[in-house]
């Protein structure tokens, strides 16, 4: 019984986490802020739901399941590289660097601008 | 000797623990052969690390991993409540550029990778000559402030673990 309620509250916990995710898309208007909603909101709501399965594995089923924790590592891998794939593009299609502040470096930015020649030093 | 025999005993170490969590059951068959991959797989794939990341204090990685874990909490939360309280327009969003001291590619990757999974930030760019990043801060109204977090909270740490 006490078991059963854990696991809900995990569940449901991680359930409320992807919605408002969800809703982020929806509610934010420009497309760097939707960015942020879905790299953020539903990473808890994945852990949410995960903890819950790990809880219920431990608990119930009797055994110690693991998967859980490389879907979480897995995650943690590649959802910051997705996050800055998608806000290169965009800022390639639909920025100008001029739009952008200044790097506060000799150079700009990557993608408007080739690596200084490192060649030159050696 | 030892080198040549674990190019890479972090990786190895990482291999034998992923694969034993990814069969999900410890028996000593399981551990063989996961000794058997991380042993192998470093050496077949050394030629692809040229210039690979010195690791100085590993330890201190764990550490490192609870800050972040702990930060993701709290970003979720701090998030969920801007995307369901804020109306649109109080909602100040900023670009704000983060003067980098780390040099190691590995330390900047990971660095950024932080950035995005934690409060209220995303990394967008780099500079051409790897020296800032280009961070979208979701509401902020002291844009310093969360540069001067992100340098004290997670680079001060990333520039003890890789030296």
């Amino acid at each position: 019984m006490i078991q059963d309620i854990i696991i809900s509250v995990f569940i449901v916990l991680g359930g409320v986490f992807g919605l408002v995710g969800s809703f982020g898309l929806v509610k934010l208007q420009d497309a760097m802020q939707r960015l942020h909603a879905p790299t953020k909101a539903t990473t808890l709501g994945l852990g949410g739901v995960l903890i819950g399965s790990m809880i219920y594995f431990a608990l119930v089923d009797g055994h110690f399941s693991f998967h859980e924790l490389l879907i979480t590592l897995f995650l943690f891998i590649t959802a910051p590289i997705t996050a800055h794939f998608m806000a290169q593009t965009y800022l390639r299609m639909h920025r100008d660097e001029a739009d952008l502040p200044p790097s506060g470096r000799p150079v700009g930015w990557s993608i408007y601008q080739d690596p200084p020649d490192f060649s030159a030093d050696d | 000797m030892f080198k040549r025999i674990f190019p890479h005993p972090l990786l190895s170490l990482l291999l034998v623990i992923v694969w034993t969590m990814l069969v999900n059951k410890f028996t000593v068959g399981n551990l063989v052969l996961g000794v058997i991959i991380g042993f192998a797989l470093p050496i077949m794939t050394a030629a692809y690390w040229p210039g690979r990341p010195e690791i100085k204090r590993p330890i201190k990685i764990v550490g490192y991993i609870l800050i972040v874990l702990w930060d993701i909490v709290v970003a979720n939360v701090q998030v969920a409540l801007i995307i369901l309280l804020k109306r649109h327009k109080n909602i100040h969003s900023h670009w704000i550029v983060v003067p980098l001291e780390l040099t190691s590619p590995e330390a900047i990757t990971v660095l950024a990778g932080t950035i995005t999974m934690t409060p209220g930030t995303v990394t967008a760019l780099l500079s051409a000559d790897a020296g800032s990043l280009l961070v979208h801060c979701l509401h902020t109204d002291d844009p310093e402030s969360v540069i001067e977090e992100i340098k004290s909270r997670y680079e001060s740490r990333l520039k003890e673990i890789f030296a």
